[in-house]
């Protein structure tokens, strides 16, 4: 399956040897789903260029006015960071539901967004967080919104025999923001989800002033509700404005009819009895 | 190969891998360490559960030449002076196990769990060993041996001090 595992300690050396493999090589972090993709027969990569050892990436930080997250932080430690359950609730949720604990030790966050399937928690919440990734190859290094990454399932625009993701960033809650995390699955853990929606959510004054609303695995890619969003903002709090946005996040989705996943009608119901769950849950605190 | 130095059960260990070995592979195969369990191969089930740097990883989907440099930990580190680990004991007094597949990984789990939580609450033992599966014992009695071993061990930590 793999002829190399190399393990360098700069940033310089891992895209070194990305370019000197051209093609052959990709970068592995936690590699829980690298591994079996690999064994699988899945990626066709045959030397693994491990960062696991590059020094300073396991960092999160409030840094530039953003919440920062290093490449190599894993589901575990976002879970349970401090910073991020303070400030970004919605995340700290996510990443506690992904794998098992033995899982989240190992499984890093940013290769959650780069393996690029619409059932990661971790995705689902950073697009309600409008958060970016930072991007460095041997051209330089540049922030993309994380929404951009995404072209399909499992179809990330990173390419990781090139380039890696070092960093995520979003902004931090507001005092007048609060975030949701709701998760539809047939088990409390180990499951991968039905149904996910992740919410930031501003009121004032009995209003919604801002509303980001980000729903997966019911379509190729975890998507924004944007018109159940714009339905809510300027609107009062209210359990028919709730039901009406909840209808059109729904009606936003496109899930097929899956063995493992439930039908197309159970999982549309699901999609707007969740937003009304998340809107419900951040109304009552 | 890879050339890895890695600390197993407190002892220096050097081993010459391949580049897409397994640790649980290396621990069973190679230092003969079986205590170690494959179930699932996949990271659904637990049975191979280890802890590196203290930390619990399932083994079958962690390369064994990420752990170069690390400290791996399996259930046959875990008796001191021939004594069994608290937990191992009282997994025993509890009837814990059953056909006992799981139960080094279960055991493993419950490690780090008493390491980050020394007095846990029922849901905190759950949640620790909810990476774990068993399909013999219906998990009562496993959550019962952690919380007795998780009382005899403060109650040693209160007498030594």
């Amino acid at each position: 399956m793999w002829r190399a595992y190399l393990t360098p300690t700069t940033l310089e050396e891992a895209l070194a040897m990305l370019a000197e493999h051209r093609g052959e090589a990709r970068i592995i972090a936690g590699g829980t789903d690298l591994v079996l993709q690999s064994q699988q027969g899945k990626c066709p990569s045959t030397v693994m260029v491990d960062i696991t050892r590059l020094p300073g990436l396991d960092q999160i930080a409030e840094r530039d006015g953003y919440l920062q997250i290093g490449a190599l932080a894993t589901h575990g430690q976002v879970a349970s960071s401090p910073l991020i359950r303070e400030r970004a609730e919605v995340l700290a949720l996510a990443c506690g539901w992904v794998g098992g604990p033995q899982i989240r030790n190992v499984a890093t966050l940013v290769g959650n967004v780069v393996n690029a399937l619409p059932a990661a928690d971790g995705a689902v919440a950073l697009f309600a967080l409008d958060a970016e990734a930072e991007v460095v190859n041997l051209r330089g290094r540049r922030w993309l919104p994380v929404a951009e990454l995404y072209r399909g399932v499992g179809l990330c625009t990173i390419d990781s025999c090139v380039e890696l993701v070092t960093a995520l960033r979003f902004r931090a809650l507001g005092p007048g923001q609060r975030s949701a995390y709701e998760r539809l699955a047939p088990r409390r853990v180990l499951a991968l989800p039905i149904v996910t929606v992740a919410a930031v959510i501003e009121i004032a004054e009995g209003r919604f002033v801002e509303a980001r609303i980000a729903v997966g695995p019911v379509a190729p890619t975890p998507f924004r509700a944007v018109r159940a969003e714009a339905a809510l903002v300027g609107q009062p709090v209210t359990a028919e404005v709730i039901a009406q946005a909840a209808a059109l996040a729904a009606a936003d989705a496109q899930p097929r009819d899956s063995a493992t996943r439930g039908s197309r009608e159970y999982r549309l119901d699901m999609v707007e009895a969740l937003v009304r769950r998340a809107l419900s849950q951040v109304m009552t605190g | 190969m890879v050339e890895i130095a890695l600390t197993v059960n407190g002892k220096d260990v050097t081993a010459e891998v391949a580049p897409d070995e397994m640790l649980a592979d290396l621990l069973r195969e190679r230092l003969g360490l079986i205590g170690t369990k494959v179930g699932c191969s996949e990271g659904e089930c637990g049975a191979c559960t280890v802890l590196v740097d203290g930390r619990a990883v399932v083994s079958c989907l962690y390369p064994a030449a990420k752990a170069g440099g690390r400290q791996v930990t399996t259930i046959e580190g875990l008796p001191q002076d021939g004594q069994l680990h608290a937990i191992q004991q009282a997994f025993i007094d509890c009837a814990a196990s059953q056909c006992g597949y799981c139960t080094p990984g279960m055991i493993m789990s419950a490690v780090a769990l008493l390491a980050e939580h020394p007095r846990p609450t029922r849901e905190q033992i759950e949640a620790g060993i909810s990476g774990n599966l068993c399909r013999c014992t219906g998990y009562y009695q496993i959550v019962e041996a952690i919380a007795l071993a998780a009382e005899r061990m403060a109650g040693e930590a209160q007498h030594g001090a």
